[in-house]
This record gives structure tokens, C-alpha cells and sequence, in this order.
């Protein structure tokens, strides 16, 4: 998986000079050898069978834009007949009967489903510590964490335990593991792509999204599970036939940053480690000689962006794993005990502790008497975020800063001090609730830890972003993975 | 902080039954996250709107076509406990 | 009248789309294996997403309309947060602050009089699945759950407390029932398709809500039980609690629900995963949609056919009558037909506890067009044409064939004055013409009864009865 692109792989199983079943045999033994833990699941004798399938037919599929190509799923989205957990003891032993939209798109265009990747329960957390499964480690240093929530997903794509995955973003799920591991990952425009099929978290927040280590493969995948879904009511449906076209726009635009206008803004340097601060700035001048100008700026609602975030992301979640009481699906205990008790005996044995805090903490926030002071307060708070960002995307065309504050801290660092953890998440949370797009590309290493640059657009502007991280990475390559 | 009893009263909305341990826990964390929520309280909102769908879409529907549902096998695959065709739970009193 | 009982409704009907409320499973569930009709949206699988059914929001808003209310330009769907079985997301999407209308108002009969009663909302949500649990709900050992009914669209609606006697509860359903069905968006045979929450108090007592509902005796039962029990709390200077009760069917109480220490809180909040829908547009296109209600119905029999107003409200109630009886007196003079149906079909059918529609399957308006016409031109006595009738609703078939057959055809006088001849003559009567003759007129009954048997009914009571007199009149003359 070392430096090899999706199209490279695409192009060679199609001319038969790679063999798909010694490729996708190659990554299960790779798996076995690791111990990164960045699965939950595997599907290995579905995905040779479908290997075997895929060379024997290859001329039969020559438009599939992923023949082949091996991917991770996280455990969050539905996968028909695998079982699908959210890293979760409460659904344990859950198979879905259906696909998530974007499995049945990455289906329609060959890719082979690896298997279900580990994450924080119910991408609840910022290193995939909460799992029940056990963390999985960074693939560059296995004392640290590898990010969260979609830590699998990343580590994965890091350690070519798959050459691309699928994660979601609540409040930088994506591009938290992406930067902690030294892979491309990006946040699609809220709206973009179909959530049918992802188990929510905070449905006004996430998005589903694209990891892989470079941004042309970030790209493709990005376009391929943009297909439009009347299942979704929250998705914009563009015109044209996906919802985006991507690797098209680019191809054409070619790498040109000549012009393009940056905002730094100084909120998000603030706090930031010195290593960190360093390494952005470094890609910020490369831009510079590359054509861009950029300007400082400042956006003053900021400081308010974490708590609203929380405040929402907490609220809907409470609510959106009410559904979890053992009657229809997952953990069931045997108890002779009235409707109330037993439902509450399970929750409070399926769910683990992060997970437990949030539902109170978000049915806190909407009770009576606290609605307005916490819930409706962080919704206006959005307001004011959001219409700050516009402003300032409509002054610039990106606006850059680091994805994360630090490195990827060690394993049990802080995860005893929930707060601490919350608190990684105040360069990421902001883009979420402004529903606009956002990628991280590596951008320097400390101690051979990966730092991530983070770009920001404005809504259904990927191809901003697309463009200037595909520039930066030609000009200044950090890793070969 | 957050006293005992509102914990108790939320985690009975929440229906999850919390240990001794996690109460005790709950009553710091939470104390502690609600106050760093509390900067909220400095600013004025009056007058700004909520925002719901940060997209800002509206009118979407979907035209009354009935599609084929879920066989009863597939619909029970996953019941931990069921009685024929019904799920079964526990009693409700 | 004088009342210190309030009454205030909530009705729950479920709108004849083919599909369900937020995902398209079909919804023709009601006599369907359990389970059969879901999907990973009403069953609650995690992940899934609803989507707004276009159908039952025009539907909603044409019930709107027909209620006299106020429809509101943006509806907006709302989360309603708690735990049972039946509900399979822990939530139920309803409607909160932006519901499809509000202020409208319904006309009811009461005591000789018109009543208005008000409506307060009208708005759309889902139905949850169903509950089953073996023996009454608070000593089953187990709950099985069904989740076909889940996902429904339901219209609910809700009557300010105007409502001032069971009685009263019970003919404004029948009122709202028969609105719907004219709308053509609820069929109120379907089992389980209306049910009722009731909210009841008397003067110096709290408001208790009485759920689960689902017939429309079981209000009048339901209601009646709670005064009585209200009555007697307050007569023995105990308070009457807010509370939530539950009406037991089977044996006619309400059973207090509360099983918790602390109150339910339902933290209502915007649903995040479905966008507001701009409806002020659709209302002038509905508007012309909707047809000739009851009222307007009965009125326009009264005068356009001279019928009773009694005739009038037993043929509008329900539309099926209604139109079938105007596709009858199109033909036939209205007053006959309207006694035949009203009156005579009726009956019929209440003696058969069958519905019209079921009826309609077997009797069409051609075929009692046929029937009275014959009656018209004395083909046939009003007993045959009653058998007719009888025989179509037992085993169908066609009036003609029928009369044929059982030769129902009433007799020519010819016949008849043989059957009279014959009666007279015959011995066994001799007994009964010589206590006519002397005197006891009620002898003649079973004369008339003895021409009916020899002429098997054929032959016109009036008419024989005439004849007969004649005929010993002029014996004895």
C-alpha cells in the first residue's frame, strides 16, 4: 500500500498486472500480523470471494471507478449482513438488513468492504479510546492514540491495512485521526453526502466522509459517495448525476493556487503547541510561494463555539440513542422486572461511560427550564458562527489553521478528564457548526508524530479546498505513508 | 455542580441506571463541563434566530408510493427475544 | 343546560394514504401477520432517516380546512421524547409549535339544540406500533410488540374542553367520523383507525386524561366511569389528582398509569433529520377539493327532495348511504326511497352489524332502484321487496331472478279471490267466520293470516283484508 494510488491499483486490476485476490489477501494477512486493533469486524471470505469474482469478470467491469480497491468502513454506517457495532456493547451482534447509501454507491463502483473499523463509541470522543473493543493505536508511534472518533478508519489507511476508508465528522471525527496519522482526510459540506445509513450521533452536525493518503483518491472517493438519495432529507440535491464532480473540476483546474486568497485566523492558533504552530505556518508560506496571499483575521464568536458545539451534538444525541433498549436489536439482559427497569438495567450496562455522560448532559440541556439557557442559546450561537465564517469566505477563498491543537497524546493521557478531551476539539467543532467543508492534509512531523493542516470553504465549495490541498501536496510531500 | 437529585431525576428520563460510582463521578464531571458551558451566559442573543438546518432547505417530501417492506424474518433477525412473529418484551407494571 | 363536567378531545385517525407517514411502507396492514409491514425506518433500526409523505400533508390540510380552521403557512416536525415498546426510536415525530392549523370549530345536535364546539389544533404525526399482551396491561407477564401500525399517519385533533356530557363526546365523534369520511382521507370501519384520548373535570377537581380509546361506546363508557368515579372522590372530600388513566376495554375502568416517581418531560425539540414545509400554497387548490360536507348535505336533502329532517340526518351520516341514496331517487320518488333506506336498509344492515360499504358488495343502487319500481307498480308487496332485499344481503344475486323464484310476484285478483274462495270454504275455518260474524273482529286476523299462508305471502295484507271483509259481508248479507 506504500505510495500506490486508488487509480494506479483501478488501472492495474483492470489490465490484469495486479491480481485483486493477492492484493486483498495481501492486506487480511497484513491485518493479522498487526496490532494496531484497527478493526472490529473483518468480511475476509466475502471480500476474496469478491476479489476472485472481480479478476475472473475484470472486462465486464471496466467502468467501475473502484474495481478492487479495498476499503474500511467505520463502524458507524450500516452495512447489509455485516455486523455494525459503533464500537459499542449495546450492539453487539447487530446485522443490519441494509446498506447506507454509501455503500451501495462504493458497491455500484467495485470497491471490496475490508471490514468494519474500530472508532469511539458512538463517535463519542477525540482518540477512539472509548471503544469497547479497546483503542487502536497510531500506526507511528503504538504508545499514542490515533484520534477519534474515526481512529480506525485513519490508522487503517496509515498502515495500508486498507487504501481507502469512509469515516464520519461530527465535530472533526475525520480529520482529527487524519492528522493525528498522517493521512488525508475531509469533512464533507453538511448536506453533501446521504447520512441513510450512518447512526447518528448529532444529525444537524455530521457527515460522512472520505480518508486516504493522498487528496486525489480523497477526492474520487468523496465524488463517488455523493450520489444523490431521496432517503435524506437534510441532503441539497445538485444538478448532474452525483452530487459532485470533483476529480473532473480538478483535473481541469489542474494544481493553480495563483491568487487564491488565505485567512489565518488567530483564534485558531491560540493555545496551539509550538511544534504545531510552526508547521502550519511553514505550509502557509509554501502556499505564498506557490501564488496564494494570505491575511490575518479574526473571528470573535469562536470562543463560544466549543460549548455551543457540545451543547447541540449532546442534546440530539440524547435523543437519538433513545432507540437502544434490547427489544428489537443488540444487548438483552435476562431480568424478570417491569418495561422501566429493564430497559434502564441495559442501558446502563451497554453504554459505556462517555456515552452515559453525554445522554445526561444532552437531556439536561433540553429539559424544562434549561431548553432556552443551554440548547435554543447554543442554536443561536450557530447563527452568529456561521454567518462570522461566511463573512470572512466571502472576503477569502480558504481559510487555513492547524487541525489540531497538538499531536496524538499518549494512550490514557486524557481520557480520565473529560473536559480536557473536549477541549482538543476547538480547531475542528466550529466548521461543523457552520456546515461547511474542510479537509486536513499532513503538513510536517514532530518526533515522527504527523501534524495536519487544516482548509476551510465556503458550502458546496470542496473543490476550493480539493485544489489547494492537491497543490500543497505535489510541492511539499510529508509522507510516503 | 449538579446536585444528586437532578442527576437522578435526568438519568430516569434518560431511562439509564447509574451506579453508585458513576453518580459520585457525574456529580463532579458534570459540574465542571456545565460550568465551562456557562460562558454561554455572557452573551447577548437577543433577537438572533436559531439555526435549525444550516443548510436551509425546505418543502422536501416524497410522493405517497408504497415499496416493498422488510420480509418478517428480516424484520426479527435481530430480536434478542421474540414470541412468533411479535417481538417480545417484558412486562409493562 | 347546566353542567360542571368539561370535556375536551383528542382524536387520532389514520389517513388513508397507501403509504406510511415517513417511510413507504404500504399501509394496508390491518389484517396482515405482524411484522410484515416495516421497514429499517418505522422499525427504528439505527440509521434510517424519515421523509415527509406529500399525500398525508394535503390530506391533513384538507381536514384542516373542513374544520373551519386556520391553516398555518410553515409546519415544522418536532421530536416528542419517551420510552415505550410500542415507540421504536424512544421518540415520536409529531407536531408542536407549527402544527397545520389551529381555531376551528365543529356543529353537534345536543338536547334539542346546536352546540359549537371548538377546535383547538390539527396537526400530523405517526402512529406507534401495537402493544399486545396476554390477560389486562398490568398483570401480563410479558409485552409483545407488532410495529406494522408504526409509522401510520395519524391526524390528530384536538376540541377545547366544550364538551359537556359523555352523550355529547359520542355524537361529536360520530360528527368528526363522518367529516373525514366525506373528505375520503379515513375509513372508520378499519379497526383501530380512530382513537381517543379524553381529557375530563368537574368542577373542583383536577383534569384527569383518560387514553386508550378506540371505539365510540368506549367513550361514552369511558367518560361516564370517570364522572362517577370523579363524583365520588369529591363527595367523600378527597381530591380528584392530575393524572393519566387508562381506559380498560374489556371490563370498562380506568386504571391510574402512574407507575413513577417522577413526572414525564417530554423535551419537544425541532427534528433534526426533516426541514420545515412551506404549506399556505396548497390550501386554494384543497379548498376546491373539498366536497358537499354533512351539514351542507342534510340541508340540501330537506329541501331538494322534501324529506324529514330525521330521513335527512339518518341518510347523511355516511356518505355511502348518502350517495346511494341519491343515485336511488334520481329514479325513484325520494320520499319512498327514503324511507326504504333509511328505515328499511338500515335496519337491515344494523341486523346484520354489517356496514354499507360491505353491503355495496352484494347490493347496488340499480338493484333497489329495480326493487322499489316493481313495488311502484305493484309487481310486487312490500314484504316481497323487503325478502328481495333480505336475499341479496345474505346471498346476493339479482331482484328479478329473486322474484322469480321465490314467487314473490304478487297474485292477480283472479288468484286472489280463488285463495279467498278457498279459505272460506274450507272447513278448519268454519270456527273463525262464525266468531266474525258474531261480533269479534279480531277472528278476521286469522283469516287474513290463512289467505296470506295459502297464497305464500303473494298477496297484498290491505288488499285481502278488504276483500274478505266484502266477501262475509255479502255471505252474511
Amino acid at each position: 500500500m506504500k505510495d500506490i494510488t486508488v487509480a494506479e491499483v483501478v488501472a492495474g486490476i483492470k489490465s490484469g498486472d495486479i491480481s485483486c485476490e493477492e492484493l486483498i489477501s495481501g492486506i487480511y494477512e497484513r491485518i493479522e500480523r498487526s496490532e494496531l486493533n484497527c478493526y472490529i469486524t473483518l468480511n475476509r471470505d466475502k471480500a476474496i470471494e469478491e476479489a476472485i469474482r472481480v479478476d475472473k469478470n475484470r472486462e465486464a467491469y471496466m467502468d467501475k471507478r473502484l474495481l478492487g480497491v479495498p476499503i474500511a468502513i467505520k463502524d458507524s454506517i450500516s452495512t447489509a449482513g455485516i455486523q455494525t457495532t459503533c464500537a459499542s456493547k449495546i450492539l453487539t451482534g447487530y446485522v443490519p438488513p441494509y446498506d447506507a447509501t454509501v455503500i451501495e454507491a462504493l458497491k455500484r463502483e467495485g470497491a471490496i468492504i475490508i471490514g468494519k473499523t474500530n472508532m469511539d463509541e458512538f463517535c463519542m470522543g477525540t482518540s477512539t479510546e472509548t471503544s469497547y473493543y479497546g483503542p487502536t493505536l497510531n500506526p507511528h508511534d503504538h504508545t499514542r492514540v490515533p484520534g477519534g472518533s474515526s481512529g480506525g478508519s485513519a490508522a487503517a489507511v496509515s498502515a495500508g491495512e486498507a487504501l481507502i476508508a469512509l469515516g464520519s465528522d461530527t465535530g472533526g471525527s475525520i480529520r482529527c485521526p487524519a492528522s493525528f496519522c498522517g493521512v488525508v482526510g475531509l469533512k464533507p459540506t453538511y448536506g453533501l453526502v446521504s447520512r441513510y445509513g450512518l447512526i447518528a450521533y448529532a444529525n444537524s452536525l455530521e457527515q460522512i466522509g472520505p480518508i486516504a493518503t493522498n487528496v486525489r483518491d480523497t477526492a474520487l472517493l468523496l465524488e463517488v459517495i455523493s450520489a444523490k438519495d431521496e432517503r435524506d432529507s437534510t441532503q441539497i440535491k445538485i444538478d448532474n448525476n452525483s452530487n459532485s464532480n470533483y476529480v473532473f473540476k480538478t483535473e481541469k483546474n489542474g494544481e493553480d493556487v495563483r491568487g487564491l486568497r488565505i485567512g489565518v485566523c488567530r483564534e485558531f492558533l491560540e493555545g496551539v503547541a509550538p511544534e504545531v504552530e510552526e508547521s502550519v505556518w511553514h505550509a502557509i508560506y509554501k502556499f505564498e510561494d506557490l501564488g496564494a496571499s494570505y491575511e490575518e483575521i479574526s473571528l470573535k464568536y469562536l470562543k463560544y463555539a466549543l460549548a455551543a458545539y457540545y451543547i447541540i451534538a449532546m442534546s440530539e444525541a440524547s435523543s437519538n440513542l433513545a432507540r437502544f433498549d434490547g427489544l428489537r436489536y443488540g444487548l438483552r439482559l435476562d431480568m424478570d422486572a417491569d418495561w422501566h427497569t429493564t430497559f434502564s438495567r441495559i442501558r446502563g450496562e451497554g453504554f459505556g461511560e462517555e456515552v452515559k455522560r453525554r445522554i445526561i448532559l444532552g437531556t439536561y440541556a433540553l429539559s424544562v427550564g434549561y431548553y432556552g439557557r443551554y440548547y435554543l442559546k447554543a442554536l443561536k450561537i450557530r447563527t452568529l458562527i456561521k454567518r462570522e465564517f461566511e463573512a470572512a469566505l466571502r472576503a477569502y477563498d480558504i481559510l487555513a489553521m492547524p487541525t489540531m491543537p497538538c499531536v496524538a497524546f499518549k494512550l490514557g493521557e486524557r481520557i480520565k478528564d473529560p473536559l480536557s478531551l473536549y477541549l482538543a476539539d476547538v480547531n475542528t467543532v466550529p466548521v461543523n457548526l457552520a456546515g461547511l467543508p474542510s479537509i486536513s492534509v499532513p503538513c510536517g512531523v514532530f518526533n515522527g508524530l504527523p501534524i495536519g493542516l487544516q482548509l476551510v470553504s465556503g458550502q458546496f465549495q470542496e473543490d476550493k479546498i480539493i485544489n489547494a490541498a492537491m497543490a500543497y501536496e505535489s510541492s511539499f510531500k510529508v509522507f510516503s505513508s | 455542580m449538579i446536585k444528586r437529585e437532578e442527576i437522578e431525576h435526568i438519568a430516569w428520563l434518560a431511562r439509564i441506571e447509574l451506579d453508585e460510582g458513576e453518580k459520585e463521578r457525574f456529580e463532579k464531571q458534570l459540574g465542571s463541563i456545565l460550568d465551562y458551558f456557562s460562558v454561554l451566559d455572557e452573551l447577548d442573543t437577543e433577537g438572533v434566530e436559531p439555526t435549525y438546518h444550516v443548510v436551509g432547505l425546505r418543502d422536501v417530501m416524497r410522493r405517497d408510493e408504497p415499496k416493498e417492506p422488510l420480509s418478517q424474518e428480516e424484520a426479527l433477525k435481530n430480536a434478542p427475544k421474540r414470541d412468533g412473529g411479535y417481538f417480545k418484551g417484558p412486562r409493562i407494571f | 343546560m347546566k353542567s360542571d363536567v368539561k370535556i375536551g378531545l383528542e382524536c387520532h385517525a389514520q389517513l388513508l394514504t397507501r403509504s406510511k407517514l415517513f417511510c413507504p411502507c404500504p399501509t394496508d396492514y390491518h389484517n396482515a401477520d405482524p411484522n410484515t409491514h416495516v421497514c429499517p425506518i418505522c422499525l427504528g433500526l439505527p440509521g434510517a432517516l424519515p421523509a415527509v409523505n406529500a399525500m398525508a400533508v394535503r390530506y391533513a390540510i384538507k381536514v384542516a380546512l373542513a374544520l373551519g380552521c386556520e391553516v398555518q403557512p410553515e409546519i415544522i416536525f418536532y421530536r416528542k421524547n419517551y420510552y415505550y415498546p410500542d415507540l421504536p426510536r424512544g421518540f415520536q415525530i409529531t407536531q408542536y409549535d407549527f402544527p397545520i392549523a389551529f381555531n376551528g370549530m365543529v356543529r353537534i345536535e345536543s338536547d334539542g339544540g346546536e352546540r359549537e364546539i371548538r377546535i383547538r389544533r390539527v396537526h400530523l404525526e405517526e402512529d406507534p406500533g401495537r402493544l399486545i399482551y396476554k390477560g389486562t396491561i398490568d398483570t401480563a407477564r410479558h409485552s409483545l410488540v407488532d410495529y406494522n401500525r408504526s409509522g401510520i399517519p395519524l391526524v390528530e385533533i384536538v376540541t377545547e374542553p366544550d364538551l359537556r356530557s359523555p352523550k355529547e363526546a359520542r355524537v361529536f365523534l360520530n360528527k368528526l367520523r363522518s367529516i373525514l369520511e366525506y373528505l375520503g382521507v379515513f375509513n372508520g370501519d378499519l379497526e383501530g383507525a380512530m382513537r381517543v384520548d379524553a381529557n375530563i373535570s368537574l368542577a373542583g377537581g383536577e383534569r384527569a386524561e383518560v387514553k386508550n380509546i378506540s371505539s365510540y361506546k368506549g367513550v361514552e363508557r369511558a367518560l361516564s366511569f370517570e364522572i362517577t368515579r370523579q363524583r365520588n372522590l369529591l363527595r367523600r372530600n378527597l381530591s380528584v389528582k392530575q393524572e393519566t388513566r387508562h381506559y380498560d376495554e374489556v371490563r370498562g375502568i380506568t386504571i391510574s398509569m402512574r407507575t413513577k416517581e417522577f413526572e414525564e418531560d417530554y423535551r419537544y425539540f425541532p427534528e433534526p433529520d426533516l426541514v420545515p414545509i412551506r404549506i399556505a400554497e396548497y390550501v386554494p387548490e384543497l379548498k376546491a377539493e373539498i366536497p358537499e360536507l354533512p351539514d351542507e348535505r342534510r340541508k340540501r336533502f330537506i329541501i331538494q327532495y322534501s324529506i324529514t329532517p330525521e330521513h335527512a340526518t339518518a341518510l347523511t351520516y355516511d356518505k355511502l348511504i348518502a350517495d346511494f341514496y341519491e343515485a336511488v331517487a334520481s329514479e325513484i320518488d325520494p320520499k319512498l326511497s327514503a324511507t326504504w333506506i333509511a328505515d328499511v336498509l338500515k335496519g337491515e344492515l344494523n341486523y346484520r352489524s354489517i356496514t354499507m360499504r360491505e353491503a355495496m358488495d352484494r347490493l347496488s343502487p340499480d338493484d333497489f332502484v329495480t326493487i322499489l319500481r316493481h313495488l311502484e307498480r305493484g309487481v310486487i308487496t312490500e314484504r316481497g321487496a323487503t325478502v328481495v332485499i333480505r336475499e341479496i344481503l345474505d346471498r346476493g344475486g339479482k331482484p328479478e331472478e329473486i322474484i322469480k323464484r321465490k314467487k314473490l310476484a304478487r297474485i292477480s285478483s283472479a288468484e286472489m279471490q280463488q285463495a279467498i274462495d278457498a279459505v272460506l270454504n274450507d272447513k278448519e275455518n268454519t270456527g273463525a267466520i262464525s266468531d266474525y260474524l258474531a261480533g269479534k273482529s279480531e277472528a278476521l286476523n286469522f283469516l287474513v293470516g290463512q289467505v296470506m299462508k295459502y297464497t305464500r305471502g303473494r298477496a297484498e295484507p290491505k288488499e285481502v283484508r278488504s276483500m274478505l271483509e266484502n266477501a262475509l259481508r255479502n255471505a252474511s248479507g
